[in-house]
């Protein structure tokens, strides 16, 4: 019994520790941002490699959701009569929900993940600590244009998501099982509200997820311990904890968002 | 033992006072006094594992001691804020084991990192600073490979040149020799000693290549379980007949170091290990 509660104690006290330091890194983080106004010339390749090269994976996979949607949609209410309603149906299941969500779940997974790598890597062979006797604080050098470049490439891909998803429920729906093109865009069109559902879904949520997802990656590698595994096990937590804190945070934010007035 | 002075003299670069340090229970540092001399090469020798590497960190501000004093050219490293220990450090280079070369940069790059972001001279000089640093190591002609297409030894040589980069006036070197097959060892030897003497630097080896160290060291200090155990000249050092220095010159698997790690005795250890 006694050990169980040590072991209890233990465990919750480095957690503690450990959300305290992430706590931390956020701080030096948004504060090291103010350097990048006199460098933006380090953001700009770090958004092509987060941003552009996240572009296929995303618009694949925004298309397959599409399509899905578009399927599921026309099959169940084909039953009904009211297929007309499909256009309404994909945009504001990708627009509130799956765009934001499947977009962060798949960021984390191609960038998030490479950037933990990254960091994780530059500690471990000492690259990290070279820079800091150089003179050069990293967490402005390296880890803040990162930040700035993730947290602006992130809300774009997840509309990028939404918007292809969209294209694919429309090839589904119409082009393929011949639902009117008019009422499709025209449902759309009239059940979408652009601040009830496009800003507080897509902008707001993605802008939240692109925070969250960017700092656990940066911190996951900036923790990391200085070894092979220890790269390795960070990668994994930031894929996995990443996943966990946006379906969660998904949650709170429709709470907020979109719950009964 | 040196008694502990707030102001070191003025030929010491470098005073260690008091110093101690350890990693979660176990004990690196305790009560360590150490005296860099200014323009010389002094060695700190001892086993692996002894904190040789957690000494530089400590030096260079990487690490807090917990407690006692590290002075730098007469400021307390262990005391100044990120600006001031950052503006320190702009005059002490460091290589680490790893060399720590960016690996997304070129040779050239890497040795223009510290000057493009520590200065705003114009390309040509930058070009014409990196080429003299590269030229003093040799590896002018390596300017444009990367850092996975360069040997050990190159690395190295490379990371010296950045640390060069700015002109410091002192430069530490962590187990520069470590890995390093005879040629580019004697290479290492040779640029250690003569960049200290033509740019006036100050250097600090940390090392347990004992003959390539004692023949450039001016001074060494040998250290075992946290504490300074021998300190003297290469040649006084080679006339003691402290058994510490005994077993290290020599490399001796047993002595003061034991060979075996503390463990309980055989026999016990034997006898209950099945029982478990």
């Amino acid at each position: 019994m006694i050990g169980w509660l040590q072991g209890l104690g233990r465990y919750t006290l480095e957690l503690l520790a450990r959300l305290g330091r992430e706590g931390l890194f956020l701080l030096r983080l948004l504060q090291a941002q103010v350097f990048l106004f006199s460098r933006p010339g380090l953001v700009l390749p770090q958004i092509h490699f987060l941003g552009v090269r996240s572009l296929p994976i995303i618009a694949v996979s925004g298309f397959f959701v599409g399509m899905v949607l578009g399927l599921q949609g026309y099959v169940n209410l084909v039953k009904f009569g009211a297929e007309s309603s499909l256009g309404a149906l994909v945009a504001l299941s990708l627009v509130r929900e799956l765009g934001p969500v499947v977009a962060a779940l798949l960021y984390a997974g191609r960038a998030g993940s490479a950037l933990t790598a990254e960091i994780g890597l530059m500690k471990t062979t000492e690259q990290l600590a070279g820079m800091e006797m150089m003179a050069v604080d990293p967490f402005k050098r390296v880890l803040a244009p990162r930040f700035m470049a993730g947290c602006i490439a992130m809300p774009l891909l997840a509309g990028i998501f939404t918007a292809v998803g969209i294209l694919g429920g429309y090839f589904v729906a119409v082009e393929q099982l011949g639902t009117d093109s008019g009422a499709f865009w025209s449902q759309m069109q009239a059940a979408v509200e652009f601040r009830e559902d496009v800003v507080n879904g897509v902008v707001i949520k993605s802008i939240v997820f692109s925070i969250v997802a960017n700092w656990i990656a940066l911190f996951e590698g900036y923790d990391t311990e200085p070894t092979a595994e220890g790269v390795g096990r960070a990668t994994t937590r930031t894929v996995v904890n990443t996943s966990l804190a946006v379906l969660a945070l998904d949650f709170v934010l429709t709470a907020l968002l979109f719950g009964a007035k | 033992m040196h008694s502990i002075r707030v102001l070191a003299p003025a030929d010491l670069l470098v005073a260690v006072r008091g110093l101690s340090f350890s990693r979660g229970e176990r004990v690196i540092f305790e009560q360590v006094d150490i005296d860099i001399r200014r323009g010389k090469i002094t060695a700190i020798m001892g086993p692996s594992g002894t904190g040789k590497t957690t000494l530089l960190n400590l030096i260079g501000g990487l690490l807090q001691p917990a407690a006692g004093s590290i002075e730098v050219d007469g400021e307390r490293v262990d005391e100044l804020g990120l600006t001031e220990l950052y503006r320190l450090r702009k005059r002490m280079g460091m290589l680490f084991q790893s060399s720590a070369l960016f690996t997304d940069l070129s040779v050239f790059e890497n040795v223009a990192f510290p000057l493009r972001e520590h200065t705003s001279l114009p390309e040509s000089i930058i070009h014409t600073l990196v080429l003299m640093k590269l030229e003093a190591v040799g590896l002018r002609g390596a300017r444009d490979l990367f850092p996975s297409e360069l040997s050990g030894g190159m690395a190295r040589r490379v990371a010296l040149a950045r640390a060069i980069a700015l002109d410091p006036m002192m430069i530490m070197y962590d187990e520069p020799f470590a890995g390093q097959d005879p040629i580019s060892m004697g290479v290492l030897v040779k640029l250690i000693r003569t960049l200290n003497d033509a740019l006036g630097l100050t250097s600090i080896v940390v090392s347990h290549d004992i003959k390539e160290t004692a023949s450039i060291a001016d001074y060494i200090y040998l250290i075992s379980n946290g504490r300074v155990v021998e300190q003297g000249t290469p040649a006084a050092l080679d006339r003691s007949t402290s058994p510490w220095v005994e077993q290290f010159v020599h490399g001796l698997p047993d002595g003061p170091v034991p060979f075996h790690y503390p463990a309980p005795p055989y026999e016990t250890d034997l006898l209950t290990g099945s029982a478990l």
